[in-house]
């Protein structure tokens, strides 16, 4: 594992929390329930938490000044290497939420993995609180999956086309690249493949309880790791950057 | 009035002129139990449609620090509306049915609300002015004679001063920044200037419905005093960040030891009031929109819940 890979391990886990915290503070305000409106933001709040914790230490480790903001603000879409789901729209709160139970049993599985056994302290301690948050998230989550599944026919035929519409986005997870198997290797990252078998369970379940079934494993679409997105994320940087990039002299 | 409720009505008023608070089961006049479910669910829902101006700049926070922190803000606003809406329940009213008259147009919110936040500017000027405005009102509030309120208002206040502190950081970074943004901050500040002094309301003499909560004890101070109060706290503040107050009247009262402000343009209220207002159709449709499109989803978690009930009820018979 080189320095440059160690880095870019960093700043994937800081994008994929920043993108998903963003889609969800989209939801601030607009929520099916007020406790929902309270309870996406949290999740959100917790996110871009996670994110500029780990920019942070990214920043550091480059040692070229590049702080927090630096890092969300002024790179561009092709630059950013956060998986394709999390950049997915919001949709309705079906698609919401489904979005949400397969990152959450992913980011899981991979915190659980950091808070434990990484060889990078300083991201031990990040995930560690992580961890905690996530299993929150995975319950909110998990959880709405299976009301609206075993709910009315409506929302089961709703929420079952959103977990068809999703599939398609979970495999890039598991699909290792050169920084995935040199960080796993190193000991940094965890081995994708028992990340997928954790996954594949704690889903099934979760589906399952929701009277939901899982759709075959087809094509997966790919690309976010290697910055190259679906046609959403440029808008949602263009949205979240414009401020800084409109005063770049500015502090704020 | 039978005797009996004559009777009430004197021993009510007696206690709370003794400034002994009323709860949710004790005897109340119909007329104290309207007045409070009006004030209470039309606090609420300015809670919730207060979150939609500032809402519209969390995608666009100019730091992650600061997204953060207009998040917690924001989610705070859905906080109070949820425990200000879980008081109004206590006197006998759901929260359906205060959602329906909010969404119908019956029930009223505060009309600052349906004014634009055009810049990020703007975040600052309304934590700092109309949540300062807000406590104003509040505070005294916490003191108010019906107890699932006054309580509830307590926590309201605490979370508000912390807002109206990020508020004012905002407005301070901007003052201090390059000019560009302490021209935003001006601009802001012109804006917002007058709405908030018109949030405390009528002058005395035109607000239908203060002398009658000054005796209940759940108004405690007159519009106009607070506004004063406001006015005398806020200018000071606009000097430290060296910002001009939008108003060539304005100037400190020797004599009156308060500020004398220029006059307020009260057909700029009644008409926002009225739904004349720049973003009184929208904000009401923001709330509509979000309602009907969870229609499905509320439905679902109550299927879910019902089914849960009879499979463990069936599951106790079995056991039995």
């Amino acid at each position: 594992m080189t320095e440059a890979q160690h880095l870019q391990a960093i700043l994937r886990l800081g994008d994929d929390a920043l993108v998903l915290g963003q889609r969800l503070s989209e939801w601030c305000g607009h929520g099916p329930i007020l406790e929902e409106d309270i309870a996406l933001t949290n999740v959100a709040l917790d996110l871009i938490g996670q994110a500029r914790n780990l920019y942070t230490l990214a920043g550091s480790r480059e040692g070229q000044g590049r702080d927090e903001d630096a890092l969300a603000y002024f790179r561009t879409d092709r630059e950013f290497q956060n998986h394709l789901l999390v950049e997915q729209p919001n949709g309705h709160f079906g698609d919401t939420v489904v979005r949400q139970m397969f990152y959450d049993a992913f980011a899981l599985e991979r915190y659980a993995f950091l808070a434990r056994q990484t060889v990078d302290p300083d991201l031990a301690g990040i995930a560690a609180k992580a961890v905690k948050e996530l299993q929150y998230h995975w319950g909110h989550s998990s959880q709405w999956v299976i009301r609206l599944g075993d709910g009315t026919e409506e929302s089961h035929a709703k929420v079952q086309e959103s977990v068809i519409a999703l599939w398609g986005y979970t495999g890039e997870m598991f699909m290792a690249d050169d920084v995935d198997v040199a960080c796993a290797e190193a000991g940094l990252l965890p081995d994708l493949e028992g990340v997928q078998r954790a996954w594949s369970v704690r889903v099934a379940d979760g589906l399952s309880q929701a009277t939901l079934s899982q759709p075959e494993d087809g094509w997966m679409q790919r690309g976010g790791k290697q910055g190259i997105h679906s046609e959403h994320l440029s808008y949602m940087l263009a949205e979240m950057q414009v401020l800084p990039r409109t005063y770049p002299n500015a502090t704020w | 009035m039978s005797p009996v409720e004559m009777n009430l009505e004197a021993r009510f008023e007696a206690y709370v002129a003794e400034d002994k608070k009323i709860e949710p089961k004790d005897w109340m006049p119909d007329a104290y139990r309207k007045t409070l479910i009006r004030q209470i669910s039309q606090h609420a829902h300015s809670e919730i449609v207060g979150m939609l101006p500032e809402g519209n700049w969390i995608t666009r926070a100019p730091s992650l620090k600061r997204k953060a922190i207009l998040l917690a803000k924001v989610q705070d606003e859905a906080g109070h509306g949820l425990y200000l809406y879980s008081a109004a329940e206590t006197l006998g009213v759901t929260r359906d049915q205060m959602l329906d008259d909010l969404h119908t147009g019956k029930a009223k919110y505060s009309s600052i609300f349906n004014y634009p936040t055009i810049s990020w500017a703007d975040i600052g000027a309304v934590g700092w002015l109309v949540d300062g405005a807000a406590i104003m009102n509040q505070v005294p509030l916490c003191k108010c004679s019906y107890g699932p309120y006054a309580r509830a208002m307590v926590r309201v206040c605490k979370e508000e001063s912390f807002h109206q502190r990020q508020g004012f950081q905002i407005m301070l970074t901007m003052a201090q920044g390059t000019p560009e943004q302490k021209a935003l901050a001006q601009d802001a500040f012109n804006r917002w200037w007058w709405p908030s002094l018109m949030m405390f309301g009528p002058s005395d003499a035109d607000s239908p419905h203060s002398g009658q909560s000054m005796k209940w004890n759940i108004k405690r101070f007159s519009n106009d005093e607070l506004r004063q109060r406001f006015v005398d706290m806020t200018v000071p503040q606009a000097e430290l960040l060296g910002l001009t107050v939008p108003d060539p009247d304005l100037k400190w009262n020797e004599d009156r030891g308060h500020y004398d402000f220029g006059a307020i343009d009260w057909d700029e209220f009644f008409n926002v009031i009225k739904g004349n207002g720049p973003c009184n159709k929208e904000r009401l449709a923001a709330r509509v929109s979000a309602h009907e499109r969870g229609a499905w989803v509320r439905e679902a978690a109550k299927a879910h819940a019902a089914k849960q009930a009879e499979r463990r009820a069936k599951s106790s018979t079995h056991a039995a």
